[in-house]
Order: structure tokens, then sequence, then C-alpha cells
């Protein structure tokens, strides 16, 4: 922590940011976020990668007020990105209803699924939840890939669900870099939500809740309202993502986005990027979206380097071996994911030179 | 009434391969308190390194399984030495975490080398077709059972009458308690490890028999969690009985709805969660789930 900081009113100690440093590096990252597609805008694979991982720091965002906040284990997070972006789906091809507003009807609605999954996690708890979590997402995985969303009959057969180009104010939202602006508006909307909920009485009942939920009943918590206000309004946000992967783009909304390695995809962002902390949501968002897009690139310049092996026939092993790599030692050498590794970068900088 | 029997015995068939699998997810839950999601991954170990030393170097299959099952006990003991020991005292998140990770680890490693097509397993299993009250079944799949129940028999054994089995309920039961009884619970551990990986061997093997040598036997290690609720978490018979019970309702309810629907895959997360919200403990594991 910074020394020297005094603090003469409430309003003072209340801020998020107390240094000038602290107030220009969230300049930079701002100025960074909105230059970012100006600077790219003739590279669409950049934006491309850009918007999926915003879209990605929203949903990781959602599951770690879940499971880093409220200490609620869920493996069901392909399952709620499902349900916001067949939604979605479902309200803007089937109903009409344009996309800004199917965007948050769908947000709402997944809440109201995720309060219902949530109901078990009153009488179960750690392993148990996440295995009834891990039922939910299968249960939800055979629905979508047995119902048709076009004829909204459960056929048997899902087909892919299309939506129209999403317009606002006569303008076609067709491309990655417009779309990238509505997607960073999500994002700055949801962290300024949720790092404000984290310090109202709710956000500090789901800490109590995941670090003794018995001593935060004997407060006076009640520990099933706020178990399923914290399913509620995580899986709002994941809604929200879901919605926007729907929305941006292809515009197909298929199941395969959807499986249990996208729900484990998810946990490993949070556990690399830090659990209970929503810039970390960010930093593993971008990780885990960054790495196989990296491995990819690096198995194009191997391919075209002539090596003897063929390299498409190994990346994929590669991919998903690393990626278990990465969980596995971030979990034994840094538990506590980037967002530690980034505060110990900036300890040192601060002491810097006279550490002890 | 014939279909019935078919069903029946099918049912009963891959229930018995459920509840191999399921014995070792208990095995390793009972002592240590781990749930071991890799141990589909374990079940992929069994298959490939026994189609290797059977099928592609041409051995006798009894060294071929003797090979194999060594092969499972040297990464499970590595992988306890190496990673979930330093697990111990993180959050359930942490532990589960750890062996998703692994799993996809072992997953990348064993279809790395031996490539995405399926392969057929040298089947040194009697396969040839049984007609039993005019049911037909491959004498694999009764092998299955049998082996099932055989091992039930030894872990009951096992567990009642020798002093590591002894050891190892201690340990389940209270690791400090068992710790100043002068139990070595680091052994214990490794031994529990142990174990479980010579039954995914086997049930890897058995499963290749069945299903063919390919990923899709590591698919084994998810669906394999209805079962292990229903019997219990930490229940050795409840992981045979419940094997059979979800195999019976899979066969059961693809037969008897709409084939289209595709039930017989999800009918056991469904009836995952009823148990979990009526009897969370399973039916025949112990009580000690905490409520808030």
């Amino acid at each position: 922590m910074e020394s020297g900081i005094y603090h003469t009113t409430y309003q003072q100690d209340m801020a998020f940011r107390h240094t000038p440093i602290q107030y220009g590096r969230l300049i930079l990252v701002l100025v960074l976020a909105l230059a970012f597609p100006l600077v790219f805008r003739g590279n669409d694979y950049y934006l491309l990668l850009a918007n999926q991982c915003l879209v990605a720091a929203i949903g990781a965002i959602g599951l770690n007020l879940l499971v880093g906040y409220t200490g609620q284990i869920s493996l069901g997070q392909g399952a709620f990105l499902a349900v916001g972006a067949y939604t979605a789906g479902t309200v803007t091809s089937n109903f009409g209803v344009p996309w800004f507003a199917a965007i948050p009807i769908a947000a709402l609605f997944t809440a109201v699924i995720g309060a219902m999954f949530g109901i078990p996690s009153l009488r179960l708890k750690g392993l148990y939840l996440a295995i009834a979590t891990l039922a939910a997402q299968q249960i939800v995985e055979w629905f979508v890939t047995h119902f048709n969303f076009n004829k909204l009959t459960l056929s048997g057969e899902s087909g892919a669900l299309t939506l129209p180009t999403p317009r606002l104010f006569g303008l076609k939202l067709s491309t990655n870099f417009d779309f990238y602006w509505v997607i960073l508006i999500c994002l700055i909307l949801t962290v300024v939500a949720v790092s404000n909920l984290l310090r109202t009485r709710y956000g500090r009942a789901f800490r109590a809740i995941r670090d003794h939920d018995i001593a935060a009943e004997v407060m006076g918590i009640d520990p099933f309202r706020t178990k399923l206000l914290a399913f509620g309004v995580s899986s709002f946000f994941v809604g929200l993502a879901g919605a926007l992967m729907a929305n941006y783009n292809a515009r197909i909304v298929t199941w395969e986005s959807f499986t249990v390695d996208v729900s484990i995809t998810y946990l490993a962002m949070i556990i690399i990027g830090g659990l209970g902390s929503v810039s970390g949501s960010i930093y593993g968002a971008i990780f885990m979206t960054m790495l196989p897009a990296l491995l990819n690139s690096l198995g194009d310049t191997l391919q075209g380097s002539g090596a003897s092996i063929s390299v498409s026939q190994w990346l994929p092993y590669l991919k998903e071996g690393v990626f278990g790599l990465v969980i596995v030692l971030f979990l034994i050498f840094e538990p506590q994911g980037i967002a530690k590794l980034w505060r110990n970068v900036k300890d040192y900088f601060r002491l810097w030179p006279f550490s002890y | 009434m014939q279909l019935f029997i078919q069903l029946t015995l099918s049912g009963l068939t891959n229930g018995a391969v459920y509840a191999l699998v399921a014995l070792g997810l208990v095995l390793i839950f009972k002592s240590t308190d781990v749930i071991n999601f890799a141990q589909g991954e374990f079940l992929l170990v069994g298959a490939y390194v026994a189609f290797m030393t059977i099928g592609q170097w041409g051995l006798p299959w009894p060294i071929g399984v003797v090979i194999t099952l060594l092969i499972g006990v040297a990464i499970a003991v590595a992988v306890e030495r190496f990673i979930l020991r330093r697990m111990i005292g993180e959050p359930i998140i942490s532990v589960i975490m750890v062996t998703i990770g692994l799993s996809s680890i072992m997953h990348a490693v064993i279809l790395g080398i031996w490539g995405p097509d399926p392969q057929s397993f040298p089947s040194f299993l009697p396969s040839s077709p049984l007609n039993i009250f005019g049911a037909t079944v491959g004498a694999d799949r009764l092998w299955a059972l049998i082996v099932a129940i055989v091992l039930l028999g030894a872990f009951t054994v096992f567990f009642q009458r020798s002093g590591v089995g002894i050891a190892l309920r201690a340990v389940a039961d209270d690791q400090q308690a068992a710790m100043s009884m002068g139990i070595p619970i680091r052994r214990i551990f490794a031994v529990a490890w142990s174990i479980a990986a010579i039954t995914a061997g086997i049930a890897g093997i058995i499963a290749a028999n069945i299903l063919g040598v390919s990923g899709d036997v590591a698919n084994l290690g998810l669906r394999v969690f209805p079962v292990v609720i229903l019997g219990g978490l930490d229940s050795l018979p409840g992981a045979i009985v419940g094997g059979i019970i979800i195999g019976l309702l899979e066969q059961y309810a693809g037969a008897y709805t709409p084939p289209v629907l595709g039930l017989s895959s999800v009918i056991p997360f469904v009836a995952l969660i009823v148990i979990l919200m009526v009897r969370p403990y399973g039916l025949f594991g112990q009580r000690r789930i905490e409520r808030v």
C-alpha cells in the first residue's frame, strides 16, 4: 500500500484511486482501449481478438462475482452464456425485438435462470454444488442441442439460430470495428457496476458468505437470499456476455460455444487472473483468449518455416496441453493469479531502488 | 419383454463399466477428500498403454496388462506427490481446477502421441455374443460385470481386514487423529492414488474393449458423476449399485422415449440434481454434508 496518504473526508476515503499514479494508469488504460481500434482499423483479426477478449472479460467478471467473491463454485458458466445468447437470438429473430433491447432482456432472463440454478446452493456446498452446476450445464447443453429455436419446438435437432445485423440510428453495426464500441461500453458499465456493488452491504455480505457462512448467518446475513442474489447478479453479467456473443460478427448461435469446456475455460480465466478481483478477471480473460491465438500464430510461423513435423496436426493437442499446464502451474506457484503478480511488480517499483 | 430383457442386460453391463470407473473416484475421495476430474484420463492411459503393449508390440496380454497398471500407478504417484500434495489446505476450487488442468494435460499428451483416430483394441477378452433369456450380450460386457464384482469384494476385504486398508479409512475419517496415531499419511495418500490408478487401468482396458480405443473413453470420467453421487461419494458398494442403477436408467430412458430426443444422455444428470436435492449423501454415503 502507498504510504503518506491522509484522508480528511469520507469521499476521499471511499475513492477507488488515491494517488496521481493510479489516476494516470486508469487514463492510460482508457486511452489505449479507445486508441486500439483506430490504430488497428485495417486489421480485422486483431479487432476480432480484442472483441473476444472484452466479451470474455464481461463473462469472467460475472463468474468471479459468484466464485471469487461469494465462494460458490460454478461449472455452469457455459450454460448461462448459452441462456443469454439463445434468449437474445430468439427474441430478435422470432419476435423482432431490436438488438439493443434484446441484450438487456437476455441478461435479465439469464439472471432469473441463474437464480433458479442457485436454489440448490441453499443445501449444497463446495464440491456438491460444483457437481450440481455441472449437471445443470449438461441439462442446458442437452436442451440447446435438442430444441429448435427457429420453430420453438422440442424437435430433437437444434439448427443454428441466425440473427439480423444490428442497426443503430440507421447505421449497420456489421464489422468488428463497429461492435468494439458496443462491447467496450458494456465492459466499462460492468466494471463500474460490479466494483460499486462490491462496496455496498450486499458486496460485503457476499464476502462474508465466502469466508464463513455460519459466522455470516450469525451476523444477521440471510445466506439463502445472499446466495440467490449472487447467482442472479453473476448470471446477469454472464448473460450479457452471452447476448453480446450472439449479436456480434457472425451472428449465428450454435451450441459449440457453450460446452462444459467453455465453463472450464472461464474458471481458468478467473483463477489465472485472480479470484476475487475485478481487474484480475479482465487480465485472465485477455490471457486465456490470447493464449490459443498466440499458439495458432506460432504454429503458422513454424509451418511457414518448413518444419518437418506437421504442425497443424499437433496444434490442438499443444493448445490443450498448454491450457492445462498453465492452470496447474498458476495454482501451484501463484494461486492468486496475475492480479497478484501485477501487484508484486507495482510494489517492487514503489520501493525501488530502496527495497528491503 | 424381449426388449426389456435386452435393455436390462445392456444396462447391467454398462452399469458395471460405470461402477468400475466410479470405484476409482470413490477410492480417492474416500481417503484424500479430492474429487478427481482427471479420472477419465486415467482410463485413457489404461486404454492406450494396453493398446500399445498388446496391440502394437504384440506382448502376451497378462504382461501387457501388468505394464499398463504399473505405468498408471507411476503417473498417479507422481501426480499425488508433485501436484496434489501441494494443494493440501487450499480451497476446494483450486483442488477441482488442478485436477481439471491435469486432465487436459493428460488428454493432450495421450492423443498427441497416438493421434485422434480411433484404434481397434486387440481383444483378449472373449467377445462372442452370448444368448441369455433370448437376449444377446457380448461376453466382454459380462466380464466388466464380473470384474466389477470381484474388485468390489477384494476392496471390501482390503478395507475391512488389511492394515493399510484400515489406515486408509482412518485417514479418511480424521487426518489429524490418524497422524497422531502414527499413520504415515503421505504414504497412505500415495497408496490411495495407486489403487485408484489400478482400478482406472482395469476399467480403461475393459472400456476400450467395448468402446474401442479413442478419446471417447475419457468422457466416462464426466458421465460417472451421477453414479458416485447416487451411490454416495464415499461408499464402495454405492459405486457398484449406483453404476448399475444409472446404467439401467440410461437404457430404459433411451428406449422408452422418442429416440430423437436423446434423453439417455441427460436423464442421469437430471437424476443427479434430484438426488442432490433430496438425499445429497447418496444411497450409502455418510451423512456429513454441511448445510447452511
